[in-house]
């Protein structure tokens, strides 16, 4: 287990990562609440989250250790077009300063917790409830999966070996989200984003002086991709409209993942909400120059045997072991805090809106604190066990298409706020023709997210979220019209 | 209406095929890299105009 381990950079890694167990543990006790047996303490850390306390949480939550590994190596990849993660995390904040104060203000008056609570109370439907929950659950699951791959790149750079480090690590991170709940990967947030700010700023004020700097690493790209006959630093004519419907929908389909609604939902207010919009992108700054990091693989003329090992090994390659081992720590313990608020999503989901619904409808306040913390529990393991014994593509397949099913929520939880005009049933029938349309075309197309069209000039390709999205909303509104009449054949009450 | 102001990052990174280019080079950037770049601090300013002009109005 513990063949090829340079010594510095595994004393960095261990001492980094006892410090952060300890910190889930200490957690807790961290703004300590009245009691933790409350889905509001332990789900939402007490909705008392400010500006600050946001912007490391959701930015921890939202920037995963898996994004550090999957970026670059896209980049690595294709070239121009993995940088479709760019605008996608631009366009995403005016959606989130438009709208997340909106449901934030409807759910902290309502007390609620999940995106199926909000949706319940809009149009008193449990079976719209049900959907957005299970379809939470569902989309939530691959992506635990995924922060695992992330730590399993980590740890394997390390040169650690063997699948028990792994499991120790995630046993760890189970039992102190259990004991702590959402204030473990709260306060785990401040060092995972210092760690990994000072990691990709160090690689790209360091890295280019080494390679010549930015000009010549686009130039190496450049030659490598031409070498290749595949990709390339622009995007051909065909990766146009994928590269625009691919950040749409990304950015359409990002905040109504449980991990990053309950990040929301924590929060203190609609204007920590405003401010974290403003404040947010700094992270988006970073991820498109860790992006270059692929380039900058070419430019090192590293050998690579899987796209992954791009990060690591430009790290292990340029920087000195202890430094490479804090990078190598920075990305097992970014894969931490995602980990933590997703299984905490998904069991609030699981808690509020199958549990108490159609179990036990009396379950008190502390009842509900316990049930949760017992399936996070298990939805962790679960996600561990799918990446031990599964094949790696399967959670990356699920992961894409839960990217296509949590975006089928959209029109339920976001158009209520809005309008008072769609009723469940239109909704519910808009969300299942979206979710098996998409599934269906996702599949058909051998499990990739385009899907071509021919608008009469040649075929196009459309990333499929966004094509089952509106047929979704068509779906919602036919329905809708067939149900209750068209919105302006309505006649006020007073003249009925 | 200054709300609209949101709406410009959209538009700005919708049209593809307007920054899909190589030149003006910047720092060695080609433009299709600090194009996309640029619009992080430029949104957050736009945020933040909408912001300052929706506490006036509270």
């Amino acid at each position: 287990m513990l063949t090829n381990v340079d010594s510095a950079a595994f004393a960095v890694f261990l001492a980094l990562f006892t410090l952060v167990t300890g910190m889930g543990f200490v957690a807790s006790r961290w703004r300590k609440p009245e009691t933790l047996a409350h889905l509001d303490e332990w789900g939402l850390g007490g909705r008392k989250f400010g500006t600050w306390i946001t912007w490391f949480l959701v930015g921890g939550d939202f920037y995963t250790a898996y994004t550090v590994i999957a970026v670059p190596a896209l980049v690595y990849a294709v070239g121009a077009y993995g940088f479709f993660a760019l605008p996608y995390t631009i366009i995403v904040y005016p959606f989130v300063f438009a709208v997340m104060p909106v449901l934030w203000k409807v759910a902290k008056e309502r007390g609620y917790v999940t995106a199926g609570d909000v949706v319940r109370g809009a149009y008193g439907s449990r079976g719209l409830e049900l959907a957005v929950a299970v379809t939470g659950v569902l989309a939530t699951m691959p992506y635990i999966a995924l922060q695992l791959i992330g730590m399993e790149v980590a740890i394997k750079a390390l040169g650690l070996s063997g699948e028990v480090p792994l499991i120790l690590a995630f046993l760890v991170l189970a039992l102190y989200t259990y004991s702590s709940g959402l204030r473990a990967p709260a306060l785990i947030a401040f060092v995972k984003d210092i760690m990994i700010y000072i990691v990709v700023i160090a690689a790209i004020a360091i890295v280019p002086s080494k390679l010549g700097g930015y000009g010549a690493i686009f130039t190496a790209a450049d030659a490598a991709f031409a070498a290749k006959g595949a990709g390339g630093i622009l995007l051909s004519p065909a990766q146009i409209v994928p590269y625009a419907s691919l950040a749409l929908g990304s950015a359409l389909a990002a905040f109504m993942y449980p991990h990053t609604l309950t990040g929301i939902f924590a929060s203190s207010g609609g204007n920590t909400i405003r401010k974290n919009a403003m404040l947010l992108p700094a992270y988006t700054l970073l991820l498109g120059l860790l992006a270059l990091l692929g380039y900058m693989g070419h430019a090192a003329g590293l050998k690579l045997a899987s796209n992954n090992d791009v990060v690591p090994e430009l790290f292990k390659t340029l920087f000195p072991s202890w430094f490479a081992g804090f990078a190598f720590a920075a990305i097992a313990i970014g894969a931490l805090v995602p980990a933590a608020v997703m299984s905490i999503g998904a069991a609030n989901l699981f808690t509020r809106n199958f549990w108490k619904v159609w179990v036990d409808p009396k379950v008190t306040p502390a009842g509900e604190a316990k049930v949760a913390k017992i399936t996070s529990m298990l939805v962790k393991v679960g996600a561990l066990l799918a990446i031990l014994l599964m094949p790696t593509q399967f959670a990356l397949d699920l992961q894409l298409l839960g990217g296509l099913w949590i975006l089928q929520t959209l029109p339920a939880l976001v158009f209520g706020l809005y309008l008072n005009w769609f009723s469940s049933r239109a909704l519910l029938a808009g969300w299942a023709v979206g979710l098996a349309g998409g599934s269906w075309l996702a599949w058909s197309d051998g499990l990739k997210p385009l899907h071509g069209i021919d608008f009469g000039a040649g075929k196009v390709a459309i990333y499929t979220g966004l094509l089952a999205l509106a047929l979704n909303i068509v779906v919602a509104v036919v329905v809708n019209v067939v149900l209750k009449g068209l919105p302006q054949a309505r006649v006020p009450r007073e003249a009925a | 209406m200054i709300r609209l102001l949101l709406l410009l990052p959209f538009i700005g990174l919708m049209i593809v095929p307007f920054y899909n280019i190589r030149e003006p080079l910047l720092f060695g950037f080609p433009f299709f890299y600090w194009y996309q770049l640029a619009w992080v601090p430029l949104t957050s300013l736009l945020t933040y105009i909408v912001y300052r002009s929706m506490r006036r109005a509270d």
